[in-house]
């Protein structure tokens, strides 16, 4: 056993609560009678429609496409008719495009068999990447196969699987793990294929030693002569999980201030994104579904399912018992990093990794004072920054100014706002000072 | 800041036992007036009352434990009236303040009061007679502070004064010595400090920084021939230990980044020792982390945290 990996700036332990999931093997959700599909799913232009109200499309047709610039595919996830294309609630941009399809319950499911991939071009195994519409379903949403194509000068050696699954709470990633852990292997290689190198590196928190184990087991079974596949463990401390702390935790590379990890010769794929990517190649099925975790205090019955892309978090609420008379806040994503949606008519995105129903004792909703320059988040900031004074220059007016505390480089972990004793909102400071300052 | 003021009470409970029922009771009249300034102050200035958040109440046990013990119940309620709207909220309020509230109400009463602020010390009781002497102290039973005896009367003075050898040292670190209310007990100072460290409130930068120099430097310069000093005396003596600890270390006036800390540390250090040897007073620590308080800000635009990563080359 190797020694448990880490980074080592910065950085905090919040409680895990990942116990009220982590037992609960994957539950299938069936088709609600109405899914809402954003068509912003990703990074980059939201898609245009491919249909027209009152058209009929089948489980798995092209609904929603890009025609120029970053962007990915959106596919029907079941047989139905359109019923609308207006606009749904939206966790932050309140009201976004969308298509909405009222589900067919009489039409059989689509079915999808394994096909041989190993015969295909790397071009060609991208194009299938592209054609299902994958895009980083751990996070942000960035578009697969623009993340499997990286600059022709930049020297790809490594590719790192994240398993970290830092946040709090959220336990799809550890099922998936768990109940596919020869797929995700099996989308690996796939990787490995695109991008023409022979070296993945899992990194899983110590927190899931079970996960561990069965990845590595998978990841045995599935390194030949050519390909070398390994799993890592890693300390449990948040963010481990982000792109560049996993990075400096797996192979020791620091990527740069603006970079993105091409810049090191590494790119990163979420283990489920990996799992997507091998249904989507050897399984001609696009991405339609998403794991996600339903936990907190506030809901009937925690569960960790899959539900179809488009699901409205009341139909899932209706599923699992409703919410119990405690819930105060319900927040889409993790606590650290997660957005407080205020209707239950919100839908499930690809990058939707799990909708908590928090209690008052789960959430700190206490007021905000003063900084008194204690620099805990100094302490905390896993990039080396100065939370607080990105915040003082924020109130001040002075959000244009910010530019110099290296407000650029925070990717919004939220470790400063957890550590702060004056329950400071830092990240919300930090939102406004990069809509302020210039780059 | 509860926790911190929960800190402080083992050695105020002693300062009872070595100078009277007086302390608890200057320290009450303290912490009342801070408490009461603070909302007087928020009110008039039109913001919101913050008199739970417990930083008023510790400014006033931190006051009280830098006023020698036989003072008029006057000096705390002056003392607070400048410690908490001047020193405070004239200066910005919570967070903003350049100076520790507290020094600076124990600087304005030297300066106002100078004789009771030097003279109205108290011997160490021996009976426990705590409730012996209520009120200002009668002229009769003042007593010098080792500090003081040591400037006006040299080490020959000082030891005739109070002895010498291991029970010296002994004798002084659980507080049994002339002093500041809340000064004289280096030992629950201490433990107060290492439990406030413990549970991560504050670091180990400061108080370190500040004790290793006063202690270096006492030794280089503080006896008759170079590197002959007593650093352990220095360390002991006057209010080295609480300055270090709960002074120096308040989070507002004090630098955030550690190589800051350890610089800000050296400077109080320094300051405190050329005060003590060159200057009028015998102690100086206040007078040295009030200099330095304004050099916190200045040390942290110096020294910034490492990034994680700055941009490529040709980047910008």
């Amino acid at each position: 056993m190797h020694s448990l990996l880490t980074f080592p700036k910065g950085g905090v332990h919040p409680p895990e609560s990942k116990a009220h999931t982590a037992s609960l093997a994957i539950e299938r959700m069936p088709a609600p009678d109405e899914l809402e599909i954003i068509l912003g799913q990703h990074i980059g232009s939201p898609c245009s429609p491919m249909v027209k109200k009152r058209d009929v499309v089948t489980e798995g047709a092209v609904i929603g496409d890009v025609a120029k610039g970053l962007g990915a595919p959106l596919h029907s996830p079941v047989a139905g008719t359109v019923k609308d294309i207006g606009l749904s609630a939206h966790p932050l941009r309140g009201k976004a495009p969308s298509i909405t399809i009222t589900v067919d319950h009489a039409a059989a499911p689509a079915s999808y068999q394994p096909h041989p991939w190993q015969g295909l071009s790397a071009a060609d195994l991208l194009a299938k990447v592209r054609d299902a519409g994958v895009v980083g379903i751990g996070g942000a949403g960035f578009p697969t196969h623009v993340k499997l194509k990286p600059p022709v000068d930049a020297k790809i050696d490594t590719l790192l699987l994240n398993g970290a699954e830092c946040e709090p709470y959220i336990t799809a990633d550890h099922r998936q793990m768990l109940e596919h852990p020869g797929e995700i292997i099996e989308g690996a290689k796939i990787i490995l294929k695109i991008l023409g190198i022979h070296t993945c590196r899992i990194g899983i928190e110590n927190n899931k030693p079970d996960a561990i184990l069965a990845m590595t087991d998978a990841a045995q079974a599935g390194s030949t002569a050519d390909d070398s596949l390994s799993v890592r463990g890693l300390q449990v401390k948040y963010p481990q999980g982000s792109e560049k702390q996993l990075i400096q935790a797996l192979v020791g590379r620091k990527v740069p201030s603006m970079a993105l990890p091409s810049a090191v010769g590494v790119v990163v794929q979420n283990v489920s994104t990996a799992l997507a990517i091998y249904e989507a190649v050897a399984l001609n099925k696009p991405l339609c579904g998403k794991v996600i975790t339903i936990s907190g205090g506030g809901v009937a019955r925690p569960a960790n399912l899959l539900v179809k892309v488009g699901t409205r978090i009341g139909d899932i609420v209706r599923r699992l018992g409703g919410v119990k008379p405690e819930l105060a806040k319900i927040v889409m994503g993790g606590p650290m990093m997660g957005f407080a949606v205020s209707s239950l008519d919100v839908p499930v995105t690809k990058t939707t990794s799990s909708v908590l129903f928090l209690t008052a004792e789960e959430i700190d909703s206490r007021p905000h004072s003063q900084c008194i320059r204690c620099g805990w988040c100094l302490d905390a900031c896993p990039m080396g920054l100065e939370p607080k004074e990105i915040g003082l220059y924020v109130e001040a007016n002075r959000a244009g100014d910010t530019a110099q505390f290296g407000v650029f480089d925070c990717f919004e972990c939220g470790s400063c706002a957890y550590v702060c004793p004056a329950k400071r909102p830092l990240v919300q400071f930090v939102r406004l000072a990069k809509m302020k300052a210039k780059r | 800041m509860w926790t911190v003021a929960a800190c402080l009470m083992p050695p105020l409970i002693l300062s009872v036992f070595v100078f009277g029922v007086q302390t608890l009771i200057i320290t009450a009249v303290s912490v009342v007036s801070c408490v009461a300034v603070e909302a007087i102050s928020q009110k008039l200035l039109g913001k919101p009352i913050t008199i739970k958040d417990g930083s008023a109440a510790l400014t006033g046990v931190l006051l009280a434990f830098v006023i020698p013990p036989g003072v008029s119940w006057l000096l705390p309620v002056l003392g607070a009236v400048m410690a908490i709207y001047i020193g405070k909220h004239l200066l910005g309020g919570l967070g903003y303040n350049i100076f520790n509230p507290a020094l600076l109400g124990r600087a304005f009463l030297l300066a106002t009061f100078p004789v009771a602020m030097t003279s109205a010390w108290l011997p160490p009781l021996k009976n426990l007679a705590i409730f012996s002497r209520l009120g200002p102290a009668a002229d009769a039973i003042t007593a010098a502070t080792p500090l003081a005896v040591l400037k006006a009367q040299g080490m020959a003075g000082f030891l005739e004064t109070f002895g010498s050898g291991s029970s010296l040292y002994a004798t002084f670190f659980v507080g049994w010595r002339p002093g500041c209310i809340g000064e004289t007990s280096g030992l629950l100072l201490l433990l107060g400090g290492l439990y406030l460290m413990y549970r991560g409130y504050i670091s180990w930068h400061i108080p370190v920084s500040v004790l290793g120099t006063i202690a270096a430097l006492s030794w280089i310069f503080g006896g008759k021939a170079l590197c002959a000093g007593d650093p352990l005396l220095a360390v002991l003596s006057g209010g080295a230990i609480l300055g270090a600890v709960y002074m120096a270390n308040d989070y507002v006036t004090s630098p955030t980044n550690k190589i800051s800390q350890l610089l800000y540390g050296v400077g109080i250090g320094a300051l405190t020792v050329l005060i003590r040897l060159k200057g009028g007073y015998p102690e100086g620590i206040c007078y040295a982390i009030l200099l330095m308080n304004p050099l916190s800000s200045v040390l942290d635009g110096w020294f910034k945290p490492k990034r994680f990563a700055l941009p490529m080359e040709g980047d910008q």
